[in-house]
């Protein structure tokens, strides 16, 4: 009842206004090249960052599980923190090293690049966190077995690790993806939020809200709602299928 | 195993890349925000935090995480008892649906609920409006966006505890004579209040630091709905050193009681294995 309350009638409201004006109404909302544009980079900034992540998230849970060295502790809070963080001070924080008075020398605000840096801080957690206890899981004597039957590290790696990591890799890449086409705030301050050049799809909807066009947000809005339903689907097949075979 | 040269290599090289990696993506930024709040000493922080409307932005946060973490723990635990313990039509839809608020957009969980609360053509909005409760641009509107985006934080952590522990003892109690309600307080509450601490903690840290559905839902007026994640922005985009220094005490505070409550879940990991 709470939940319905809280949740699921809200979530249908956008459903409805978004259909309110109709069809035409709805297609030309997400067609206006504006809309199309903010569509286009958030799905193109997305994949491009959970492909890193799956490579990235990979490597790091690898060394967390299986080196040892001091200050390991101190990674295991670091991977945490983008999660932990507020995402307007996510946004200050990579601002300081990446804005205007960077360090570095380099001003990467209200660029894509900002965008591309904005979603790799906050789905950084995704992939480790999945990863993490599959790979703290799997037997070393598979492994062993691999190596006493000649298989080099790169054959074990790739036959025998690689597809138990499969479905945790697959699941966190779905989290991460959909946490970074629903991205906002850290982006208000990074980002700019120019139209055609670093506006999001969140941002879009927000601009929308502020204009009073409730419709054209709720037609945005839909889109992301629909895809983190399938995100969610998604997740809720894999591990059906994991728990089937474990 | 044993080491053999390349694989040494391949070892150390992993993890420098890693330690750059997170060095430059996580590390230096954060540790840039420290040194850039405490550039000019501690004076100018404390001044800013004299401020009334900065005191004001993180009464109004705590009161409405507060609030949002009650909402969530009393609800949490009532919706994981029943994800558990029974099964109906529509359990595994429900199932699902749990996670939804954390894989949706705050700025669409901002929208969702203007469209149902707000006083003016809100479905529910209109009467709660006339029964006197303006939820949207208020208080109750900020306690439930932050509810609404850390609600599946507790029920996450609880659900596998509950799995895990079984009814076995549950049964035992029943059938010695004890209430429903006894059984969950001797013996349910006591075998979840570790995940059910971490998961509170957890909403704490997410209720504190929410932005996007804030800031749809509240308005973000100075001393009346604007919360401290949105004093950062308004702040941080003003011009004037004083403003600036500002946002960054604010984000500096918000990102140390991040940091804090991550080192409190850290340390209750290994907690929650021996309790049981």
């Amino acid at each position: 009842m709470w939940f319905s309350l809280l949740v699921l009638i809200p979530l249908t409201a956008v459903l409805v206004q978004a259909s309110a004006g109709g069809w035409s109404a709805y297609w030309d909302a997400l067609t206006s090249p504006q809309t199309l544009a903010a569509l286009r980079l958030t799905v193109g900034q997305a994949v491009l960052v959970t492909a890193v992540n799956v490579i990235m998230g990979t490597a790091i849970a690898w060394v967390l599980v299986r080196d040892q060295f001091r200050g390991k502790q101190l990674l295991e809070v670091v991977i945490d923190i983008p999660f932990a963080l507020p995402t307007i001070v996510a946004g200050l924080v990579l601002l300081s090293l990446y804005g205007p008075s960077s360090p570095l020398g380099v001003n990467w605000a209200n660029t894509r690049v900002a965008v591309f840096l904005a979603f790799l801080f906050v789905t950084l957690p995704f992939i480790v966190r999945t990863v993490q206890p599959v790979l703290l899981e799997l037997e070393h004597e598979v492994e062993e077995a691999a190596a006493s039957l000649g298989a080099n590290r790169l054959t074990t790696f790739r036959l025998v690790i690689l597809p138990s990591l499969a479905p945790a890799i697959t699941s966190g890449a779905a989290l991460s993806f959909c946490r970074a086409i629903s991205e906002y705030g850290s982006l208000v301050l990074l980002s700019g939020n120019l139209p055609y050049s670093t506006e999001v799809a969140s941002v879009r909807i927000m601009s929308s809200i502020e204009g009073d066009k409730l419709t054209e947000a709720a037609a945005v809005a839909s889109i992301l709602l629909v895809v983190a339903l399938i995100v969610i689907v998604v997740l809720d097949l894999i591990s059906r299928r994991v728990a089937r075979y474990a | 195993m044993h080491d053999t040269t390349a694989h040494r290599v391949t070892r150390w090289a992993l993890r420098l890349i890693v330690i750059g990696y997170l060095l430059f993506l996580v590390i230096w930024p954060v540790a840039l925000v420290a040194a850039k709040t405490f550039a000019n000493g501690l004076a100018p922080v404390i001044d800013a935090l004299r401020q009334p409307e900065v005191i004001f932005a993180f009464q109004l946060t705590l009161s409405a995480a507060f609030w949002a973490v009650v909402i969530n723990t009393i609800f949490g635990v009532g919706i994981s008892v029943l994800l558990v313990r029974y099964t109906f039509p529509g359990r595994r839809a429900l199932n699902a649906m749990v996670d939804l608020p954390l894989s949706v957009s705050p700025v669409v969980v901002g929208l969702a609920l203007v469209l149902v609360y707000n006083g003016r053509t809100g479905w529910l909005g209109q009467g709660l409006e006339q029964a006197g409760l303006q939820v949207i641009y208020a208080p109750p509107g900020i306690i439930m966006a932050t509810a609404f985006v850390s609600l599946p934080l507790v029920i996450r952590e609880v659900v596998p505890v509950l799995q895990e522990i079984g009814t076995e003892q549950e049964q035992a109690a029943r059938s010695l004579g004890a209430s429903g309600l006894q059984t969950f307080a001797r013996i349910t509450l006591p075998a979840i209040k570790w995940g059910l601490l971490y998961g509170v903690v957890l909403s704490l840290a997410r209720s504190l630091g929410e932005f996007g559905a804030v800031k749809i839902v509240s308005g973000g007026v100075a001393m009346r709905t604007q919360t401290a994640t949105l004093l950062v922005e308004e702040r941080y985009q003003q011009f004037g050193i004083v403003n600036s220094i500002t946002a960054y005490t604010a984000a500096f505070i918000l990102a140390l009681i991040a940091v804090v409550a991550l080192i409190i879940i850290t340390s209750l990991r290994p907690g929650r294995g021996t309790s049981e």
